[in-house]
């Protein structure tokens, strides 16, 4: 039985004889370059390759970042090459140099190291408990209640306002999550860079998917506000046969001749829900695959989303352009906590 | 201290080493040190591949900081990409862009560091693989998996913070998917999501605050534990695998100087080589291509990271439908299922060597590593584990499966739902009884030796195929070994059997009932005094001896 088994107590294990006393470390075995002078005067010309190689390799880097100046893209193509490619063999050239040359050339003997427990002896540990005692009684800590209880409450206390003073992290949440900027009368607009262009119904053909914002959304000044506004707001505007259309009678009138609008924001968890499959009118989220049935009120039909994504009441403004009717009647995008409480 | 006059330098490195150690005492820093054993196996390199690439990462990130500019103001695009010229951007994705096209070399420590960062986490993965099914968290070294857990934990914060400062298109979309699912927390959610990005959803602020988590706090942790989790290995010194010679007193291996520092030393290198030459001819993470971050669009086919895969992936094999409505508050089941599920596996493994050490109730120390076939129900919960995190990590690509392979979406997504639950017992199942199988062809080769293939005929007719005896050294591999038998609930002090004895009996049975005992010292004086002086095949095995349990 070792040392370690008698000090502890070996639980469950079970200690059985073994067939044969432990015969110790495996003898060496001996290697060309141990035996053979030339053997070792190769390994050590390989070595001094290596090395070599490596010089050559951090030549040729200095030489991709020299040779290949800013001017188009293939000068970043070359000097990325280049310089990767010689800084490459520059550290495999060392990297194989020292390991062949100490598997070659330094000793390959196995040794054996004597381990200790981790647990300190006896001895020291008795000395330990003393020092905490003497540092006990010196202070008083355990004697003098008083001091003792209140640190633990200054120090329960001190870090809150640690914490506190993150507070301004971000604002207060509000209504912010259950609003966007659709107003009534808004026109819907394509979504591009340029700042889109209004539709007309008559433009929406069947089976044709539109990416639309709210006009306003131009005006908002600020980039981030603008982002923030359109993280909400973005809509897929689609038109498909109004016969093919399973309309709730009370939301019949949110559609127009077929056209209906619905949020691209997934109430899974955000994503964009941008692919639209004609022939079957679903609505598919390429991040989670939360799918949704257009043509019936973009009921959840597969996939981790749990609620419809919410629909944008459309009508026609006076000069045929597409309008909102208002804003969206339910929040946009991912479900939260108090999202039913208005 | 008039007698270390004795020692006169004569050459420069000796007066360098001699000025140095008369200020700072490093010569007994490497007497102590300098001849450090350690053992030498090729699964102990899979940290150290993680601890090199932590450091390409260090270096590759240093440089990008001097170009890199964290803020979401937005600027119209002036750089050398043609495609984008005059787009409105962030300065978080200008500068990044500007990095990869205009700045020699940028697009190059942009690449390896993104690659470092994909090996970082993937050794470190393998090398909590190769402790686990080694046995290596066992005393002394529970702590140690632990720091080396947070380190797991660190290098994924570290990897998911990084990816989302270019700002571009894909990323985006993943802060996203992190709003949602913040959002979906019960009464804080929406608070720690306004919190994080300073208001409403993407905002300006969460670039910056990114970047300081990423080039501050989350690599000065890492750092931190990285110094715990090496000083923990001085402390233990390292384990070895079972072996003649080996025990657990002591350490079999070759010393720090010269072998270690020219074979570790050397390593760095190589794995700094093999980063860089990836990242010089293999593109990763072509954010020109993505586009600035705009919340409308998306790109079909998107995945995250690898490290993120199992996360993603738990999001989508949630089933439909979902959000629960209780007194007015609305729990959407859909996210937190996933959230809770993704947590508790971590949990289970940060704790699992504290669940292992109280079933078997084992406090000696151990130096020497398990083979995995030695221990089935650990390797068996170990395969369990991986094929669990794997179909999690397949789940994140079933829209990628379905199109590659023309499958139906909806069945990939239902087979990953069912095989999330039915793949890892199935997976504990075949483990065990391999490894149960290979114990007991062990056993076979330890008591009759190998099988030569050499069929022969005896004087009687008899044919027998003669077995080769393995050597003294190769029969010690395969006989040492500890070896565990199930605890019966026993009553406390009191006299009671209380309910946490029976669970610890109950776990005890589940991990030791199904057990091959090693060869004992009779066993095998048995079996080699039936075998002289020509071994016999008819022999029949004496099986009941060595599956001790039900059945």
């Amino acid at each position: 039985m070792s040392e370690v088994e008698k000090v502890y107590p070996a639980g469950l294990a079970t200690n059985i004889q073994k067939p044969i006393a432990d015969p110790g470390i495996e003898p060496h075995r001996v290697r060309l370059t141990d035996k053979s002078e030339k053997a070792a005067k190769g390994a050590e010309q390989q070595i001094a390759v290596m090395f070599g190689i490596s010089i050559i390799g951090a030549i040729i880097a200095i030489w991709g970042f020299v040779a290949f100046p800013i001017a188009d893209l293939a000068d970043t193509r070359n000097n990325t090459l280049w310089m990767g490619i010689g800084m490459g063999l520059s550290l495999l050239g060392i990297g194989f140099g020292a390991v062949h040359w100490a598997k070659t050339l330094m000793p390959d003997h196995e040794v054996s190291e004597a381990r200790h427990q981790a647990r300190s002896n006896d001895e020291s540990r008795a000395k330990a408990i003393e020092i905490i005692k003497t540092a006990d009684a010196e202070s008083g800590f355990t004697r003098r209640k008083l001091i003792r209880r209140s640190l633990y409450g200054a120090l329960a206390f001190f870090p809150i306002p640690a914490l506190v003073i993150f507070g301004d992290l971000g604002p207060q949440v509000g209504d912010t999550l259950k609003h966007t900027i659709w107003k009534k009368g808004v026109r819907l607009v394509r979504d591009s860079a340029e700042g889109g262009t209004a539709i007309k119904a008559s433009e929406v053909t069947i089976g044709s998917v539109f990416h639309v914002v709210p006009e306003n959304l131009k005006d908002i000044e600020d980039h981030g506000e603008k982002l923030n506004q359109k993280a909400k707001a973005a809509v897929l505007l689609v038109r498909v046969e109004p016969s093919d259309l399973k309309e709730d009678p009370a939301k019949a009138s949110w559609s127009y001749d077929g056209i209906v609008a619905y949020s691209k924001i997934c109430t899974h968890v955000g994503c964009p829900v941008a692919l639209y499959e004609q022939q079957t009118h679903h609505l598919l989220c390429p991040c989670h695959q939360s799918t949704f049935d257009l043509a019936d009120h973009c009921r959840v039909i597969f996939g981790p989303a749990s609620r419809p994504l919410p629909q944008l009441a459309i009508e026609v403004d006076a000069e045929g352009y597409l309008v909102a009717q208002g804003d969206f009647t339910e929040p946009v995008g991912p479900s939260f906590w108090d999202i039913r409480q208005s | 201290m008039s007698t270390n006059t004795e020692q006169k330098p004569t050459t420069f490195i000796g007066g360098a080493a001699n000025y140095l150690d008369e200020r700072l005492s490093l010569g007994g820093v490497l007497k102590n040190f300098g001849r450090k054993v350690f053992p030498d196996h090729w699964s102990f390199m899979l940290g150290e591949v993680a601890m090199y690439s932590f450091v390409v990462l260090l270096i590759s990130g240093t440089f990008l900081t001097f170009f890199y500019q964290p803020s979401m103001a937005s600027v119209h695009y002036e750089g050398s990409y043609a495609p984008l010229k005059g787009a409105e951007m962030s300065i978080a994705y200008a500068s990044s862009l500007d990095i990869s096209f205009d700045i020699r070399g940028g697009l190059l420590m942009r690449q390896v560091h993104h690659w470092a960062a994909l090996l970082f986490v993937a050794a470190a993965g393998l090398h909590m693989l190769r402790v686990f099914f080694t046995g290596a968290f066992r005393k002394p070294r529970e702590l140690n998996w632990l720091v080396g857990f947070f380190l797991f934990l660190a290098a994924m914060g570290g990897g998911f913070t990084g990816y989302s400062l270019p700002d571009d298109l894909l990323s985006g979309n993943g802060l996203r998917i992190i709003d949602g699912m913040l959002k979906a927390i019960p009464f804080i959610g929406p608070s720690i999501s306004s919190g994080l990005f300073g208001g409403e959803f993407p905002g300006d602020e969460i670039v910056a605050r990114l970047y300081s988590l990423h080039i501050m706090i989350i690599p000065a942790l890492i750092i931190v534990l990285l110094a715990v989790h090496l000083m923990m290995v001085i402390i233990h010194k390292h384990t070895h695998y079972s072996g003649p010679g080996k025990t657990d007193e002591n350490v079999v291996g070759f010393p720090l100087m010269p072998v270690y520092v020219a074979k570790a030393g050397g390593f760095f290198f190589l794995v700094f080589g093999v980063l860089m030459a990836i990242a010089a001819t293999f593109t990763i993470n072509p954010i020109w291509n993505y586009g600035p971050y705009d919340p409308s669009p998306v790109s079909a086919g998107t995945q995250p990271d690898w490290y993120i895969g199992w996360l993603d992936g738990a999001l989508r094999l949630a089933p439909s439908r979902m959000d629960v409505e209780l007194l007015g508050v609305v729990l959407p089941f859909g996210v937190l299922l996933p959230l809770v599920i993704s947590l508790a596996f971590l949990a289970v493994v940060a704790a699992y060597p504290f669940i292992e050490k109280w079933v078997t109730g084992d406090d000696r120390e151990h130096h020497v590593l398990d083979r995995p076939r030695n221990a089935p129900t650990r390797t068996g919960i170990g395969a369990a584990g991986v094929v669990f995190y794997a179909v999690l990590w397949a789940g994140a690509s079933t829209d990628l499966i379905a199109t590659n392979f023309q499958m139906n979406l909806n069945q990939v997504l239902t087979s990953m739902q069912i095989l999330l639950i039915i793949g890892p017992v199935i997976a504990f199942w075949v483990t065990k009884r391999a490894c149960i199988a290979l114990q007991r062809k062990d056993r076979e080769i330890a008591l009759h030796g190998r099988e030569t293939g050499r069929v022969v005929r005896l004087p009687h007719g008899e044919y027998i195929e003669v077995h080769e005896q393995v050597d003294k050294y190769e029969l010690w591999k395969l006989v040492d070994f500890k070896d565990y038998q199930p605890t019966l609930a026993r009553p406390n002090a009191q006299g009671k059997i209380t309910l946490g004895s029976k669970i610890r009996a109950a776990l005890s049975s589940f991990y030791f009932e199904d057990r091959i005992a090693p060869v004992s010292k009779a066993e095998y004086e048995l079996a080699h005094a039936d075998h002289s002086p020509a071994p016999s095949v008819e022999k029949p095995k004496r099986k009941p001896r060595e599956l001790v349990g039900k059945k």
